[in-house]
């Protein structure tokens, strides 16, 4: 079943035919994607030869979804586009806008997203600055290699990519339902909590890891949350406990100010919630085994 | 990025807050000038990014023009919590306050949109407000679409119960004040005080912005408000190169792709030295995805470069990029390094799993360049790492 993607998701790709979106078009293709499209108003009605598919180009994300029926969208528009191009897949009413661009500023970030609470919450935005989502066999919905694992069991969530890709090469033997990379931004549009309440209701889930890191407050409301209502066994990981105050640690959204956003009062807040959390990526995973073998 | 007091105020003054004159030197002799134009008598400001300035003697009255220059050679190099005072702003001085309020717009993480902070009690940390008497702050969420319109700035006002003979005035800079915060890109823009005189006017006598660097393709002119002067010279240099660096105090540098990864491999390597005399990570570097060898090498350049580094820890998980590439990446950087006569002399523990690890592994072994380890678990090549910090 998976969370968010699964076999039967039509993707679009917007910003398909730069150089980016073309690679990981491939990519994903390769994965087994089932790309219906890309979206370019400078190229629509032509199509690209990707590796032997031939996929359509359309103008607009509505065309493009009158055409084809996708229901998902991967964003890989340079910033100074991305604001447009979200603003256009919620007018369109997409139900799912994964949006891999990095650095794109604060003020675009938040208005997309109240442009898309304001419109009915009709499209679930993933990212910005994200690695995007996978559901191991079925498909891949941004930039996450398909191959360090297969489909299994286990659903991660997570602000980082490469951690991501660390987590799931460590746990590869086990296999994940979905792992979904939430992005580093200050202002997202998918947090860990809406990712753990769909792993809670995922069937084909039966253990969570979660990972974050510092700043902003979003993974002690993911603790609370998971006391409230998660039942499956929840395992973190919180990098960044080496992190001085005040230094934007790569993620846009990765600093500590002043005593809020510290790694520690994160761990501290998922621990009294019954999470295991690890010291290093390689013991969390260790703890996931001990719970899934146990 | 936080800007100085007199930036802010620049930037104020740039969009219609209501500002008192006021301009920044670094040598003590320039406030004479200044004092004489404004009048014969000023305010001598340190810049510094922290608060607490005034107690610490920072902000001194100059009665004549002598003692404006004075004041500044007492101020500039003074030390205020840790930060040493390279410019000080020559302002206008006040006219008689009667009233001090506070006004901020930022960004609200939690709640994924801005927020309006206002109260009638100003001067102090809005903190120290908001703890003593939460009821004396008003907090308003702003709609990042909706943004400030002269109606929901009269909502604030009346939220924080602003005076009626201010009421409208308040309710006109707010509405600049978001003009400013919006057109700047900025994370936060804070007046305290937003200080009522006794002609009746409000004014902004002490502001605080931070920019959002994210927006610096659309704003060109934030560049300049870089403080270039007091950047660590290894994190300058980073930023020349176009990398993403961050001067830590331990001895082991490190190179990694991914911040995530390389947050984690920081805490790693703090772990790791505890068990070897507390030896602790020297920076934080992503050299991110597809990293090729000329930015490996730039990035080896300035973590070899730094004299605090006793060993470097390459911690690379492959991804999309392959691990060979990244492992000739390492070779082809120690020979560029080699070439441009900067032979590099501290050892290098690499750790590389992913795509294509098997064969990045090989390479590295192959090259059996006499100081670079390869250990293939990330808790594994962090001790390693922390160890030979600690051995040198």
């Amino acid at each position: 079943m998976a969370i968010f993607l699964n076999k039967d998701s039509k993707v679009i790709v917007q910003g398909m035919t730069g150089a980016t979106g073309m690679k990981h078009t491939k990519l994903m293709l390769a994965d087994g994607t089932n790309i219906v499209g890309g979206v370019n108003p400078r190229k629509a009605g032509t199509s690209v030869d990707v590796d032997g598919t031939e996929i359509p180009v359309f103008g607009t994300v509505a065309e493009a979804i009158e055409k084809t029926g996708a229901n998902v969208s991967v964003l890989f528009v340079p910033p100074a586009f991305a604001k447009a191009a979200v603003v256009e897949a919620i007018d369109a009413e997409i139900p799912l806008a994964v949006v891999i661009t990095e650095g794109i500023a604060v003020h675009d970030s938040a208005a997309f997203y109240a442009y898309a609470v304001e419109k009915g919450n009709k499209t679930r935005i993933i990212g910005p600055n994200c690695p995007g989502l996978i559901t191991p066999g079925q498909s891949n919905a941004g930039i996450i290699p398909g191959d360090i694992t297969k489909p299994g069991r286990i659903g991660l969530v997570s602000k980082s990519g490469t951690l991501t890709y660390q987590m799931m090469y460590e746990l590869r033997d086990i296999g994940f339902s979905s792992a979904v990379g939430i992005g580093g931004d200050p202002v997202i549009g998918t947090t860990h909590i809406d990712a753990l309440a769909a792993f809670e209701a995922d069937p084909d889930t039966d253990l969570i890891v979660m990972i974050g890191e510092i700043g902003g407050d979003a993974e002690e409301r993911a603790a609370d949350f998971i006391k409230a209502n998660v039942t499956k066994p929840v395992v973190g990981y919180v990098a960044g406990f080496t992190a001085p105050e005040g230094k934007t640690m790569g993620h846009a959204g990765a600093i500590v100010s002043g005593s809020s956003g510290t790694a520690a009062a994160k761990k501290e807040a998922l621990e009294a919630a019954g999470v295991k959390v690890g010291k290093t990526p390689t013991e969390t995973a260790k703890l996931a085994r001990e719970i899934l073998g146990g | 990025m936080d800007l100085f007091e007199y930036q802010a105020r620049d930037l104020f003054a740039k969009h219609g807050v209501p500002v008192l004159a006021g301009e920044v030197i670094d040598t003590p002799e320039a406030a004479r000038e200044i004092t004489e134009r404004l009048g014969g008598k000023s305010v001598v400001k340190a810049q510094v990014k922290v608060g607490g300035r005034g107690k610490a003697g920072g902000v001194k009255l100059a009665a004549t023009p002598d003692e404006a220059v004075a004041r500044s050679t007492d101020i500039l190099g003074m030390d205020i919590k840790g930060h040493t005072v390279h410019k000080v702003m020559i302002a206008e001085t006040a006219p008689e306050i009667v009233e001090e309020y506070y006004v901020s717009f930022l960004l609200d993480r939690t709640n994924r949109t801005f927020l309006s902070i206002a109260s009638v009690e100003g001067g102090m940390e809005i903190e120290e407000v908001a703890a003593t008497r939460p009821e004396a702050v008003a907090k308003t969420p702003i709609d990042a679409n909706e943004g400030v319109t002269p109606e929901v700035a009269r909502r604030i006002v009346e939220a924080a119960k602003f005076p009626a003979e201010v009421a409208d005035k308040v309710a006109d800079i707010l509405v600049t004040l978001w003009k400013t915060f919006v057109a700047e890109d900025a994370l936060l823009v804070e007046v305290n005080p937003l200080a009522k005189v006794a002609s009746g006017d409000v004014i902004a006598l002490d502001g605080k912005v931070s920019l959002d660097e994210n927006a610096e393709f659309r704003q060109p002119s934030h560049e300049e408000l870089q403080d270039k002067a007091s950047a660590n010279p290894l994190e300058a240099a980073a930023k020349e190169k176009g990398l993403n660096y961050v001067k830590l105090d331990g001895e082991v540098g490190i190179i990694g792709n991914g911040a995530g990864l390389v947050m984690s491999t920081l805490d790693v390597v703090a772990y790791a030295g505890e068990a070897h005399g507390g030896v602790k990570p020297a920076n934080f570097l992503d050299i991110g995805g597809g990293a090729s060898a000329a930015v490996m090498a730039n990035g080896l350049e300035i973590i070899l470069g730094d004299p605090d580094v006793k060993s470097v820890f390459v911690n690379v998980f492959g991804g999309i990029t392959a691990c060979d590439e990244v492992a000739n990446g390492i070779v082809q950087a120690l020979q560029l390094l080699k070439d441009r006569g900067e032979e590099v002399t501290k050892p290098l523990v690499v750790r590389l799993d992913g795509n294509n690890a098997e064969l990045g592994r090989k390479i590295l072994s192959d090259a059996n360049h006499p100081l670079v380890q390869r250990v293939d678990t990330m808790d594994g090549a962090a001790d390693k790492a922390a160890e030979l910090a600690a051995a040198k």
